[in-house]
């Protein structure tokens, strides 16, 4: 009776057809072809990677890139930590670590703008204190602590779930054949961890490139970004083709990544990596 | 030098902490704030809670986001567990091809799922305003909240063991009462799980919803337009403290459910042994 069961993803197949592959497909056809005659063109691509619009592409890539190197840094340690802790322990600190992850990102991203503020709580004190406000707000510094702050769990989290299923007999072994900690860490703990590494990278790097939220909250819309670029020509200037042309990139730029990390996953045997 | 060792990971791992959760704090105690900036502290007061109710643009967007929470969970929950069912039975070629593409909305960013859903409802010339607003709400919740219900009942699927459908089936069920009465309440964790989790995603999203309405807010939606032009505003931080304790609480039950779960999986894992042995 396998036939009956298979016939259950039947509705799900013509949903999935509908509301996954024609969307991506609509990308595709905006971004190669005129809008109006719907002929054949590169001229979006163009338009999108313009001298004028470079500035734009290579501070957002910075900045991400930036959020994504702290992230790792800060991150990494936490994972490690947790990971050598006992279970009992380490299950209810990373709970509290992805935790935050849960609350609308746009209230986690709201409560910096209050504790930033010129009229803030740092200011408060710092006037408390009888010196003269700073200007926090609207900064590039205030978009970069507002990237980290949202997507740090997406970094801790990846790393940890791959940590945890090293096989501590890798560590024993390490161990008896006279490797030290730190030898351990760089020869067994770090080339094992990788795929979680690179998930988590992805997690951060993608959208802390196509933000568009915390960038107008934090920078004030000083600051354009990527993903503000690719709203404006949806919203402001209706050039659907070169908006497309941008996002086309960054699905390739996903599917990538992705390849990579199946890859790396599949070499080491694990199916560490996905978050959910 | 191991007691030193273990207090600079505990003094890091509190200060990553207080990174994550003073922000969330600060939101929290200023809500009962009596003041209308948050500079100083002007006594305790519920003065905001009250405005929060009270402000009707608020509450209408919290309706449509509970309802398209609700409504959209629950579309995905039935729709993905019997995908899940389906997917789980097909051959392994097809299988992946369609678990790739699933797996789709799940790597993309937010911002290109909502401009690809916004550029198919302008396609299929989907009607704009009032109602058809809220259709379109709801079709893009669904369509990014199906991945999350079907990989989250699939690992359950394959834990589940295909002998007691077929057991099912032997003793005279017909293949409906057998997926009713066998394959769903094993698979029951991952459902809820499912369920809960689309929920909370729905809850959460803004960049999808930007995109995809048309004149009908959901809370974030609120949220981002208000802060935008207006600041900060103290009702706002009522909200985020209701919201907070919300999902704290969400997490909470599914968490403890699981944990006590487990548990009785280890238990009966050492009774199983215990009886081998």
């Amino acid at each position: 009776m396998k036939l009956g069961r298979k016939m259950f993803a039947y509705p799900y197949i013509v949903w999935m057809a509908i509301f996954i592959i024609v969307p991506m497909v609509l990308i595709g056809y905006y971004a190669f072809t005129v809008q109006e005659n719907g002929a054949f063109t590169l001229e979006n691509f163009l338009k999108g990677f313009s001298a004028s619009n470079m500035g734009v592409l290579l501070r957002s890539v910075l900045l991400a890139l930036e959020t994504t190197v702290i992230c790792l840094l800060f991150g990494y340690p936490v994972a490690y930590i947790l990971s050598r802790m006992k279970k009992s322990k380490a299950a209810l600190l990373s709970t509290l670590f992805i935790l935050p992850m849960w609350m609308n990102f746009l209230l986690r991203t709201y409560a910096w703008q209050v504790i930033l503020d010129d009229t803030g709580i740092i200011n408060g004190i710092i006037t408390a204190l009888g010196g003269q406000p700073v200007q926090m707000l609207y900064t590039d510094g205030a978009v970069l602590l507002g990237n980290i702050y949202n997507f740090l769990p997406f970094m801790i989290l990846p790393i940890y779930t791959v940590l945890i299923k090293i096989d501590k007999s890798h560590l024993e072994a390490a161990t008896d054949l006279g490797a030290n900690g730190a030898v351990t860490f760089t020869k067994v703990v770090l080339p094992l961890s990788m795929p979680g590494v690179i998930s988590g990278i992805t997690m951060v790097f993608v959208p802390a490139i196509t933000t568009f939220a915390i960038s107008r909250l934090l920078g004030g819309g000083m600051t354009m970004l990527y993903g503000d670029l690719i709203e404006n020509q949806f919203t402001l200037v209706h050039e659907w083709g070169v908006g497309s042309a941008l996002s086309f990139i960054l699905l390739i730029l996903v599917i990538v990544s992705m390849v990579i990390m199946r890859r790396a996953e599949s070499k080491s045997g694990e199916e560490g990596g996905a978050i959910w | 030098m191991v007691k030193l060792k273990s207090f600079i990971k505990g003094t890091y791992l509190s200060f990553m902490l207080l990174f994550l959760y003073a922000p969330i704090a600060v939101l929290m105690v200023f809500s009962f704030n009596g003041s209308r900036t948050m500079g100083k502290w002007d006594g305790f007061s519920l003065k905001w809670y009250e405005a929060l109710f009270n402000n009707s643009n608020i509450m209408d967007a919290l309706v449509t986001t509970l309802l398209v929470a609700v409504l959209s969970a629950l579309a995905a929950t039935v729709m993905g567990t019997f995908a899940a069912i389906g997917i789980h039975s097909m051959k392994k070629g097809r299988r992946m091809l369609v678990e790739n593409v699933s797996q789709l909305p799940m790597i993309n960013p937010d911002l290109v799922t909502g401009i690809s859903l916004m550029m198919l409802f302008y396609f299929i010339r989907l009607g704009q305003g009032g109602t058809w607003s809220f259709v379109r709400l709801l079709l893009a919740h669904t369509a990014f909240n199906l991945p999350y219900v079907i990989f989250s009942v699939m690992p359950k699927l394959k834990q589940s063991s295909n002998m007691l459908y077929e057991a099912a089936m032997d003793l005279g069920c017909t293949p409906f009462k057998a997926l009713t009465k066998v394959i769903i309440p094993d698979i029951m964790p991952g459902i809820v799980s499912g369920f809960i989790l689309a929920f909370t995603l729905s809850l959460d999203d803004f960049v999808v919803s930007y995109f995809c309405q048309q004149g009908k807010n959901n809370l974030s939606m609120y949220i981002y337009s208000v802060a935008r032009t207006k600041g900060v505003q103290p009702e706002i931080n009522a909200l985020s403290t209701i919201m907070f304790l919300v999902v704290l609480t969400l997490l909470l039950i599914t968490n403890l459910k699981s944990l006590k779960e487990e548990r009785q999986a280890a238990l009966q894992q050492k009774k199983v042994s215990a009886k081998v042995h």
